[in-house]
């Protein structure tokens, strides 16, 4: 065993570092999985990153995944124990995206990104918590439970996906699934110090996403580092023919991108994404990493992405839109929640009326109203030009340089209550994040330092479609020559 | 606007609405009626149009062609299916259509409970299929031709059936692949309606892209009816649509709209409105019934489908699918009428069903094109094997044709045995009849039944002296000068040899034989 690892507790290791391990037979599947089902045990009153844990299921597929080992199968994740956000249905386990009105649903299928982890040897741990139908950027939308950041318990992990990304921070998982419609996978990341990364729209297939706005929606891993999140995108990104928007292009192998090298690479900085109202410590952590990176070979250019502050506004017409229609099948009938009232109207309107929070129905009132007659032309077809406009400036911007640097989220951890109130306030929390979901590019969250209160501080990097290799690369060679991504947060109680 | 061309093959170059009030259909002596078509027809695809259950749901348990995207289960998607876009494209190149370069699925938002997701899967401002026509007959000979404003797909809904206060939903049709088509309102009496819907279901069976079978639902027809004054139509004005839904035939189709023009003329002669209403056909009391009231639009809120790209479709495609299209009926009849000489009334019904077409010319094939012999085999077809399909089989549905035992070659056979006159016609109809039902050559018929030609002419002349002997008083009556008589003693010898006479032969001897009686006498 290496130096590092004899003092890192098991559930703390990258998915790399198990995978050596497991490898080398210092430790088991099920020795691994024990440990992780410990830490949970230990902290999860306090985290409550979990919807449900699969612990026997997770135990069987360990012994199975040691099993397979010994007869000298090789998977590219086998054996690693994983969390995966609610919003991806699982066969046999309850799926309730975080809402009430899918309470009891059990799915008859599995996503194809959860079945290509399973197919790849990952041992699935459980459901994570997400804000109701993935929206959210707290978490205090989820009908069921608010997470904690490990850094801070006061604080939200950030959301949707803030299951996931407390999870992983916390060592209730070496790796996670999430997903990211305006932000969702790199917001709590930065949130929670880990790394999160929103692959290029039809990268990866949504077939078993229950979709929130289909037009923006895709499933990124979040990790610990920059390497685990490339071992996890070569599993789960491909063409599948269930999904009609996934790509057909070849998936590379991504972990060849990070060689650590960005010397000649050009990284664009918006200055639309350094404007009032940004903690004034995101700013300087964020410029700081570009100077970094700079200092290692990069060429830093300004860049301009002039309908950046457009991003919002068309966001929250587009998403809205589509989940209107997205969450008409919530009806009672066939699954889920049902009010059982006497008639079909009522059923329709109580079912819908008690399964639904109120972050939902706002959302779907919205998309509702922007897509009615009369309106439809000044909402929701003005906003997909809009969006038109906003993708030819990365597309712009793409022809100068080669990744994107931003700040993935304009502050800090805030505290659990401060904006659940006000929706606007928890709006602005997207606002860096929206346009690459508009755009359908990628883009990954790198921690890149911490504020005065110790709270983690996300770089954001943007690649083009299909440009996940430069963005892996630039992030793990910002990643290696820095620390950040070594601190863990202080666990509640004593890790096991 | 005055009209100035009567609705022939010459008006189609402008096809419009005003054609002449010479030829147009009226009602109360002045109403013209203005009908617009839109037709749903089921595909025949193996798949439903976005999941991968079987299309083929006809009698099987109910939820039983079902899965995750057709339940509309959280996080399934749709992919459209190849082979339902295939003869979509198919059909808007048989109806004249322009096939869209771009064509986009759009959500149509309504809740229901046969409708799983919440939302139709449907195409709604870039149909597939646009601008097309299909050509009529009209009873004066000429033409008509009724433009196709669209044909797009979209995806059936399920089935809900009410029993004892509660309903049931089987979701075995939901995402079934279903053609919609939709004709400007050029229709301008129910006969044309009719002739329409005909020559529109003769096409797809053509193409066999769809069953045409209106009771199984396959085939779905709502009329949109108006009426208005020629005043009216001179200012360019339509009067109050009312569409008509629960239509199971073509003539119900007929008679809802000849029922629901009478009834509209009636109001607006009486000085009343008529209202934006949807009526439901009555079947048993042959009127229309009011369903529901239209007083504010039904707002689909229609957005393109974002789980399916658009559909490009390159010319290289329409081309490899016009390749696929098979002789259309129209030049199909033509051709039997120019190249074979066929009456047109022969050709029209033999080219109405593809299976019968197909027989016809696998019939023409084995007996030959020399002049006459195709009407002769048409005669034969329409005639008798017709009149036997009808009452042996089940209704009147030609396309049974291609289910009996015969084979078009035998059919042949048997018109070479008359010809070659090893058989009278007549002994050729019960063979025939024989021959449908069990699929055996015509000559092992005859030579198991015994039925060939009598020819010898002593076995005739015997025949001829027993039936003039056994009547007398006939005789006497014809050497008195009723010579239409020998008719009867025609048809006693032809008894006498059980029919197989040969009729020629036997009328020669006959009248001879009567003529020196005669003169003997
Ligand atoms: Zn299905």
């Amino acid at each position: 065993m290496t130096e590092s690892q004899t003092h890192t507790p098991l559930p703390d290791l990258t998915i790399h570092q198990a995978l050596a391990g497991l490898e080398r037979g210092d430790l088991t599947a099920v020795e691994l999985t024990q440990a992780v089902l410990a830490r949970i045990q230990a902290v999860e009153d306090q985290i409550q990153a979990y919807l449900r844990v699969t612990a026997e299921q997770a135990l069987a597929q360990a012994e199975e995944a040691d099993r397979r080992r010994q007869q000298g199968e090789r998977a590219p994740l086998l054996g690693i124990p994983l969390a995966i956000k609610d919003v991806l249905v699982t066969e046999g386990v309850e799926t309730t995206c975080g809402s009430k009105i899918l309470q009891g649903f059990i799915p008859p299928y599995t996503a194809t990104a959860v079945a290509r982890l399973e197919e790849a040897g990952a041992i699935l741990l459980g459901k994570t918590n997400t804000d109701e139908f993935a929206m959210g950027s707290s978490t205090e939308n989820s009908a069921y439970q608010t997470t904690r950041n490990p850094w801070d318990l006061e604080r939200v992990p950030g959301g949707s996906s803030g299951g996931s990304a407390a999870a992983v921070a916390a060592g209730e998982a070496l790796g996670a699934l999430g997903t990211d419609t305006g932000g969702s996978v790199r917001q709590p990341a930065a949130l929670c110090g880990v790394v999160g990364l929103k692959p290029s729209y039809g990268r990866v297939s949504r077939y078993g996403l229950v979709a929130y706005g289909s037009s923006l929606d895709q499933i990124g891993p979040i990790t610990q580092d920059v390497r685990d999140a490339a071992l996890l995108l070569n599993v789960i990104a491909g063409h599948d023919p269930l999904d009609g928007t996934s790509l057909p292009e070849p998936v590379p192998d991504y972990t060849a991108a990070l060689t650590g090298e960005v010397k000649g690479l050009r990284i664009g900085l918006p200055e639309e994404y350094f404007v009032a109202g940004i903690q004034p410590e995101v700013e300087a952590a964020v410029r700081a990493a570009v100077a970094h990176l700079e200092s290692l070979g990069a060429e830093v250019l300004p860049i301009s992405l002039p309908n950046t502050d457009k991003a919002l506004p068309v966001y929250y017409l587009i998403a809205p839109a589509e989940a209107s229609a997205n969450l008409a099948r919530y009806d009672g009938i066939r699954f889920g929640y049902s009010a059982g009232a006497e008639n079909l109207f009522d059923n329709y309107r109580l079912t819908r009326g008690q399964g639904f929070g109120p972050e939902v129905k706002r959302r779907i009132m919205l998309g509702t109203y922007a897509l009615s007659a009369g309106y439809y032309d000044a909402y929701y077809l003005k906003a997909q030009q809009v969006r038109t406009l906003i993708r030819e400036d990365f597309q712009r911007a793409f022809q100068q340089v080669d990744v994107i640097a931003a700040p993935t989220s304009p502050t800090t951890a805030f505290r659990i209550g401060e904006k659940i109130d006000d929706p606007l306030a928890m709006i602005l929390t997207d606002i860096f994040t929206t346009s690459a979901n508009l755009a359908g590019i990628c883009a990954i969250s790198v921690p890149c330092g911490f504020d005065s209160q110790g709270l983690p501080i996300g770089l954001q990097l943007l690649g083009p479609a299909l440009g996940e290799e430069a963005i892996l690369r630039v992030a793990h060679a910002y990643e290696q020559s820095t620390d950040w991504h070594k601190r863990r947060a202080q666990l509640p109680t004593s890790a096991s | 606007m005055s009209a100035t061309s009567s609705a022939t093959s010459k008006a189609v170059d402008s096809p419009s609405s005003s054609s002449s009030p010479a030829s147009t259909y009226l009602v109360l002596g002045k109403y013209e009626v203005v009908v617009g078509m839109e037709v749903h027809a089921q595909l025949l695809t193996r798949s439903k149009m976005f999941c991968r259950c079987s299309a083929d749901y006809q009698g099987a348990p109910p939820n039983s062609h079902t899965c995750p995207v057709c339940l509309g289960m959280p996080g399934a998607l749709p992919v459209a299916n190849r082979a339902a876009v295939e003869a979509t494209i198919k059909t808007g190149l048989a109806l004249n259509c322009r096939i869209a370069e771009t064509a986009v699925f759009a959500r149509k938002n309504y809740h229901y409970p046969d409708l799983p997701k919440g939302y139709q899967i449907s195409q709604y401002e870039l149909p597939l299929c646009l601008d097309g026509w299909v050509a009529i007959d009209l009873p004066d000979g000429g033409s008509k031709r009724i433009r196709i404003r669209r044909a797009h797909l979209e995806e059936d809904t399920g089935k809900t059936t009410h029993v004892d206060g509660y309903s049931l939903v089987d979701l075995n049709r939901a995402g079934v692949p279903l053609m919609e088509i939709v004709t400007e309102a050029d229709i301008a009496s129910p006969d044309e309606a009719y002739a329409f819907l005909t020559k529109l279901r003769t096409l797809l069976r053509y193409l066999g892209v769809n069953s045409g079978d209106m009771e199984k639902g396959a085939m779905r027809c709502e009329p949109n009816i108006s009426v208005r004054t020629p005043e009216m139509r001179e200012r360019g004005e339509y009067g109050v649509k009312v569409e008509v839904k629960n239509l199971n035939s073509f003539r119900s189709v007929r008679n809802a709209i000849a029922y629901e023009a009478q009834r509209q003329a009636q109001i607006l002669e009486q000085g009343g409105q008529v209202e934006q209403v949807n009526m439901g056909w009555d079947e048993q009391n042959q009127r229309t019934v009011l369903q529901r009231t239209k007083e504010s639009a039904e707002d689909y809120r229609y957005f393109p489908e974002p789980d399916i790209p658009p559909l490009r479709v390159e010319e290289p495609w329409i081309q490899a699918i016009r390749a696929t299209l098979p002789e259309l009926p129209d030049a199909k009849r033509a051709r039997y009428q120019e190249e074979w000489g066929l009456r047109r009334a022969e050709a029209e019904i033999l080219t109405s069903e593809k299976r019968v077409a197909d027989f016809f010319e696998a019939a023409v094939a084995a007996y030959g094109t020399a002049k006459g012999k195709p009407q002769r085999l048409a005669n034969w077809i329409t005639g008798e094997l017709f009149r036997l399909l009808y009452a042996e089989g089940q209704g009147q549905d030609l396309r049974q044709i291609a289910g009996i035992p015969m084979k078009p070659e035998q059919l042949a056979q048997l018109l070479r045995l008359v010809d070659e006159r090893v058989i009278n016609p007549n002994t050729a109809k019960k063979v025939l009849e024989r021959m449908v039902r069990t699929g055996e050559n015509p000559q092992a018929i005859v030579e198991a039944e015994g039925l060939a030609m009598v020819s010898d002419t002593a076995q005739i002349d015997a025949a001829i002296d027993q039936v003039l002997a056994a009547h007398p008083e006939e005789l006497a009556r014809y050497r008195a000068g009723e010579t239409k008589l020998l008719g009867f003693f025609m048809g006693q010898v032809m008894r006498a040899l059980k029919g197989k006479a040969d009729p020629g032969l036997a009328r020669q001897r006959l009248q001879e034989k009567l003529q020196s009686e005669a003169s003997s006498g």
